[in-house]
């Protein structure tokens, strides 16, 4: 874990304008090219914390540094470059007649043109399953599948950092598969992904950093072994979040933490 | 038998593809059935049939029959559907009727409207609150509400208006897992305490066991399964037709292919049954 920087928080606060404090004391290191999870319960602050990501939100207090230079003061639209941020309700981000016209509008914004942008639609489609849909109206498309679009608009920006906020949230399990997926390719791609989510399974499955929120603060940071570990529990419960069920079958029959099927039955068959 | 579905088939006004073809499915007053399918499966389309709103309040083409509370959903007019289904949707937001100051008074909003005699309004909500354990919420802003809050509130206004029949869309697809587990408690109060017929929507299968009675499976618009809920949530059928298992079954059929299904069988019982509570 000493590879380049993605993006470094030191000593961030963020105080909305009515007075609301969501963030407090924020000290994080993401590397350049892992999946890492944000994970807590609603109001916890993990939206308010990856839109410092993209200079959405400014903090108001310490700095956000996007690989390697402070975001800060840095323009929305030179951060756009660096951080792509797919929003929970893809309808709030979806705003043209053509799912092709949709993909483009990102990257033809950040200069792109002729081949270079249709590959860059193309490959972006392609990689969430909507190659076929090209020129299908956004609104024909039911809610997953404009879920998928809205991630292959901020794919095609062919951003070193994608943000996802709830990635599966109204995802069948197709859907889900699909997105496991799509994660992992742009990981063998060498981008990074920081997902928020609030589906545990999901989240050990996918990502190999886990960062629990609380009140606005980091209360847990590591792997989902380590974050979904009995000891723990305590400290997920207080953000009202519990370990998925493997994890707790896994300690249960005191086998170390399972937090997915697969490390349940690895840590099962170790111990025959 | 409080909501019926015979040969259902429906298109959108303006479309020429059904939604749905051939739908056939049956709650009985006190059951709760689960409504499970892939995206696009027709789910959010049935319940507005089920509730009357299809074609009652949006139009479109209804075949088949669809009997609520005994009466056909075509011959209602919709206050008298509105009375006999409550609909629930994803986004409680979106059902608040943004005028009152109190979470009491959201919940008396509906009853009100009835033309109800004041004893018979407070008679209503308190049974409302009471069914659903909101008696600490009532006093609150109904916008100043956790996503679960709300969820129970807007509950509980339909519940106030004594529906034979309650019709839920995702009721927790917006929400986190406090919130989940909240309208979960809520609901599992609901279908023991009550006579209402259940229909619920829900990816989150884990929520419909030990919850739903049975379940229907719906994909491209026709009903692929249907039955028991302990026998087809534990089956292949789920998978096949791109719905998630729930969690428990998952891990049960993942160890018995290891040949480690034996380790859960402890001293006091099977492990998952206890854990998966």
């Amino acid at each position: 874990m000493n590879g380049d920087e993605a993006v470094r928080c030191e000593g961030l606060g963020f105080v909305y304008p009515d007075g609301t404090r969501a963030l407090q004391a924020i000290d994080l290191r993401i590397e350049a090219g892992t999946r890492v999870a944000v994970i807590g319960q609603n109001g916890s602050g993990k939206s308010t914390l990856v839109r410092q990501f993209n200079g959405l939100l400014r903090p108001t207090e310490g700095e956000v540094w996007v690989q390697g230079r402070p975001a800060g003061r840095r323009h929305v639209a030179e951060l756009a470059r660096e951080v792509g941020l797919a929003f929970q309700n893809p309808d709030r981000q979806i705003f043209a007649g053509r799912v092709r016209t949709e993909v483009a509008f990102g990257p033809h914004n950040l200069g792109l043109a002729g081949p270079a942008l249709a590959a860059a639609v193309d490959s972006a489609m392609a990689a969430v399953g909507l190659a076929a849909a090209a020129d299908t109206n956004p609104y024909d498309l039911g809610f997953s599948r404009r879920k998928l679009l809205a991630l292959a608009s901020v794919i095609a920006m062919a951003t070193p950092i994608l943000v996802l906020d709830e990635p599966t949230t109204g995802q069948d399990a197709r859907g889900i598969a699909r997105m496991r997926e799509v994660i992992d390719t742009l990981f063998g791609q060498g981008r990074t992904v920081i997902a928020i989510s609030h589906d545990m399974a999901f989240v050990a499955d996918t990502f190999e950093r886990v960062i629990v929120m609380g009140a606005g603060r980091v209360l847990l940071d590591g792997t989902p072994a380590e974050v979904f570990a009995e000891k723990a529990w305590p400290t997920l419960r207080s953000t009202y979040l519990e370990p998925p069920l493997a994890a707790r079958v896994g300690a249960r029959l005191g086998v170390g933490s399972t937090p997915t099927e697969a490390a349940l039955i690895e840590a099962l068959d170790g111990a025959r | 038998m409080s909501l019926r579905l015979t040969d259902v088939g429906y298109r959108y006004a303006g479309t020429t593809v059904p939604v749905l073809t051939g739908v056939s499915l049956e709650v009985r007053r006190g059951q709760v059935v689960g409504l499970v399918g892939p995206n696009d499966a027709g789910k959010s389309t049935l319940c507005l049939v089920a509730a009357g709103l299809a074609p009652g309040s949006i139009g479109g083409s209804l075949e088949g029959s669809v009997l609520l509370d005994g009466r056909e959903t075509r011959e209602l007019r919709p206050h008298e559907a509105a009375q006999r289904c409550g609909i629930l949707f994803q986004n409680p937001a979106t059902q608040l009727s943004g005028t009152a100051p109190t979470v009491y008074e959201e919940i008396a909003f509906g009853p009100r409207n009835l033309g109800l005699s004041v004893a018979e309004i407070v008679g209503r909500v308190d049974g409302a609150v009471a069914t659903l354990g909101i008696r600490g919420l009532v006093e609150r802003d109904p916008h100043r509400l956790s996503g679960g809050e709300s969820q129970l509130v807007a509950l509980a206004s339909v519940m106030a208006m004594r529906p034979a029949v309650l019709v839920l869309d995702e009721p927790t697809s917006q929400l986190d897992p406090a919130g989940t587990a909240l309208v979960g408690r809520a609901l599992a109060r609901l279908a023991t305490e009550t006579s209402v017929a259940i229909l619920i929507v829900e990816h989150k299968t884990d929520l419909l066991n030990g919850l739903a009675d049975d379940i229907v499976v719906l994909d491209g618009g026709r009903v692929v399964a249907a039955g028991g809920a302990s026998s087809l949530l534990a089956g292949d059928v789920l998978p096949a037709h791109g719905v998630r298992r729930p969690a428990a079954v998952s891990i049960r059929r993942a160890l018995e292919a290891a040949g480690l299904g034996g380790r859960l069988t402890g001293g006091d019982g099977d492990i998952l049954a206890g854990l998966a509570e």
